[in-house]
């Protein structure tokens, strides 16, 4: 695909331009915050400043709370116990800024919700409206690790178009799909350029990446042998339960549904969950399975290292984003677990 | 402060052999740079993976709830005020504690110095007094007072109050220091500033409970954001239900928190959840002439009454 060249007047003009067709996403800064990712206000452009969000950009297509449906329990009503639709806007999405270990995240979430048993259409319809403007890393951050887990800071995985920073200030973007060629030249940006210019700056970038993990024996080791493996306690006792791992991963995609009524209307809504929580296993006979921290941190790292590699075969569940590293209140490194994982040898 | 882990491994060491404990509870190096890890060892070959430094943040009282086991545990001023709670509140036995004290000098605030130094750090290194940290061909020297964890600058407590051994010498306990300056201010504010003020503090909540999970206060079996029957609180990110949410946990630690700073350092969003608890800790003081963990023998203010206690909710 051709790369095009777009200096700094083009890009604010072209971005002026998109308001019009698409809603815009983008890393947005408030003062005393941490940059997160956002719809923009009319007017407001994406902060590409930002090394990555603090939190990754999953949100923009899979919410922490999402209205799913509405009800009424007024049987004065018609319609009174019966699940209506909210109406969702699936109008295009342009997402800028999205950093490459993000937007293949992405496809990884679409194994579980876009498969050929189950379509999640909350997520699915989301994810198809969206153009993905990706922004290439070209100073990786001491907590990637994305080359090590099959992805890198100029991945084009679940991109349409990848921005690279360019020297006169602009941007080089790279067009990789039909979709992202139709919001460039939406955009006015057609001036095409070299597109061996990338070549180099790709591997630069990937030169900078300091952080490495092997995943490679992963798959060959047999899962009940790591499921029974005496790691788990020594590696689970500082775990507080906190869900920020989850929260922060872009690709923890689990959920919970939950009706919230009052008076007589009611509506139901999915939230992000967490398998550090011990009500996510909790079965209505007070039963828990995993009634124990260490056998939620094992939950965690064996579907993303372990069930995850066996059930898909397309590598671990990780873009290495190091979101879960960096945020971690207690310092429990996924790098450190997966070496573990992956040089295991039972007794 | 910086040369007590040698006397940490040799009391670690010596309690394990002796097998007067089962476990010891401490620190060990982080694989982050200004990082440590909780962690326990049971094995005399293992205490050399203890660590002590100023980035011993995490209270490790929350560590105990709970455990049958034996244990030795380091404690700073903070943890072992928060060991004074469980005893107090029965969740762990005076009998099963050999408690290591650590005279603290205050932990540092290692997202602080980050932010300051303004790239990836890769290295780290403390002296008594001074921090410096190197990365990206760069390095700085901070002094270890202005970079202080804000409840460590303002501690009023850094020996431990209650021990079974020492790490080292007891410190001087800083006197001449406003615990209370940034509560006022917020008393200080109309009903709509204070309104507005907690409306932005906490609008990037994400409920992820880490300030709830961290606190050694927070041990109820089901917390109350967990109940289903009844349901007291939305399981969304709506605005009143967080606030529900951390409203009551602070009042749930009134007359208990030791402003050991653990939910502020386990906030993923830095959001400042210690002025909840920090303003009905200054009440506590003004009302009952109480700071929490300080005598094993005696019950929090809450959670007693006196003929001559203030009538500050019967107006």
């Amino acid at each position: 695909m051709k790369v095009i060249q777009i200096d700094t007047n083009q890009w604010t003009e072209g971005l002026a331009k998109l308001e019009g067709s698409y809603r815009m996403f983008g890393p947005a800064e408030t003062e005393g915050k941490y940059p997160e990712f956002k719809e923009l206000e009319k007017g407001d452009v994406p902060n590409l400043n930002v090394s990555n969000t603090h939190l990754s950009a999953k949100s923009v297509v899979y919410p922490q709370s999402e209205v799913m449906f509405e009800y009424t329990l007024d049987e004065a009503k018609e319609d009174h116990h019966q699940l209506r639709e909210i109406e969702k806007d699936y109008s295009p999405r342009a997402v800028f800024g999205i950093r490459p270990c993000d937007a293949a995240a992405n496809l990884i979430i679409q194994r579980n919700f876009d498969s050929k048993e189950y379509r999640d259409p909350y997520w699915v319809d989301a994810f198809e409206s969206c153009v993905f403007i990706g922004h290439a890393c070209e100073n990786p951050g001491a907590t990637c690790f994305c080359t090590s887990v099959g992805f890198g800071p100029f991945n084009e995985d679940g991109l349409d178009l990848l921005l690279v920073e360019s020297d006169n200030g602009g941007f080089l973007a790279k067009v990789i799909t039909d979709k992202g060629a139709v919001l460039a030249k939406s955009a006015g940006w057609e001036t095409e350029t070299d597109a061996a210019a990338l070549e180099p700056l790709k591997e630069a970038a990937e030169a900078k990446i300091r952080s490495k993990v092997n995943t490679d024996q992963l798959a060959k080791q047999d899962a009940k042998d790591l499921f029974d493996a005496p790691i788990w306690e020594d590696i689970g006792f500082a775990c507080l339960n906190c869900g920020t791992c989850t929260y922060s991963c872009p690709t923890c995609w689990c959920f919970d549904i939950q009706d919230e009524v009052k008076d007589k209307s009611g509506i139901r809504m999915r939230n992000w969950d967490s398998c550090m929580y011990p009500l996510f296993t909790l079965e209505g006979s007070g039963h828990n399975p995993r009634p124990e921290k260490h056998h939620r941190i094992r939950q965690r790292f064996m579907h993303k290292l372990k069930y995850y590699v066996d059930k898909y075969q397309a590598g671990v569940q990780c873009v290495g984003c190091g979101r879960c590293v960096r945020l971690c209140p207690v310092n429990i490194d996924i790098r450190t677990v997966c070496e573990k994982m992956n040089s295991y040898k039972p007794a | 402060m910086i040369g007590y882990i040698d006397k940490i491994r040799e009391v670690a060491l010596k309690l394990l052999n002796e097998e007067k404990v089962d476990m010891v509870i401490g620190y060990r190096q982080g694989s982050l740079p200004m990082m440590t890890e909780p962690c326990f060892v049971k094995r005399p070959e293992d205490v050399e993976t203890l660590i002590w430094d100023s980035n011993c943040r995490i209270n490790l009282a929350a560590y105990l709830m709970d455990r049958k086991e034996k244990i030795g545990i380091i404690a700073k001023g903070c943890d072992s005020r928060n060991i004074i709670n469980h005893l107090v509140e029965n969740k762990i036995k005076r009998e099963q504690l050999v408690i290591i004290g650590a005279p603290c000098k205050g932990m540092i605030d290692n997202k602080a110095i980050a932010l300051q130094f303004g790239q990836d750090i890769d290295e780290y290194q403390e002296t008594e007094d001074q921090i410096t940290v190197k990365g990206g061909g760069t390095e700085k020297t901070f002094q270890k007072v202005d970079v202080l964890q804000e409840n460590c600058a303002i501690c009023n407590h850094r020996n431990p109050v209650v021990y079974d051994e020492l790490a080292g010498d007891l410190v001087e306990e800083q006197t001449d220091i406003d615990r209370y300056e940034d509560i006022r201010k917020i008393e200080a504010m109309d009903i709509d500033e204070k309104w507005n003020f907690f409306e932005d503090m906490l609008s990037t909540c994400i409920r992820c409970y880490a300030c709830r999970n961290a606190c050694p206060l927070c041990y109820c079996p089901t917390c109350f954001v967990d109940e289903s029957k009844p349901q007291w609180v939305g399981k969304s990110n709506d605005p009143n239900d967080t606030r529900t949410f951390h409203f009551l946990r602070a009042f749930h630690c009134a007359g208990r928190c030791t402003d050991c700073g653990a939910c502020e350092r386990a906030c993923p969003m830095d959001i400042p959840v210690r002025l909840f608890t920090k303003k009905l800790g200054k009440d506590c003081l003004d009302l009952y002439g109480w700071e929490a963990g300080l005598d094993p023998e005696q019950r929090p203010p809450l959670d007693t009454f006196k003929p001559d206690d203030p009538n500050v909710g019967m107006k």
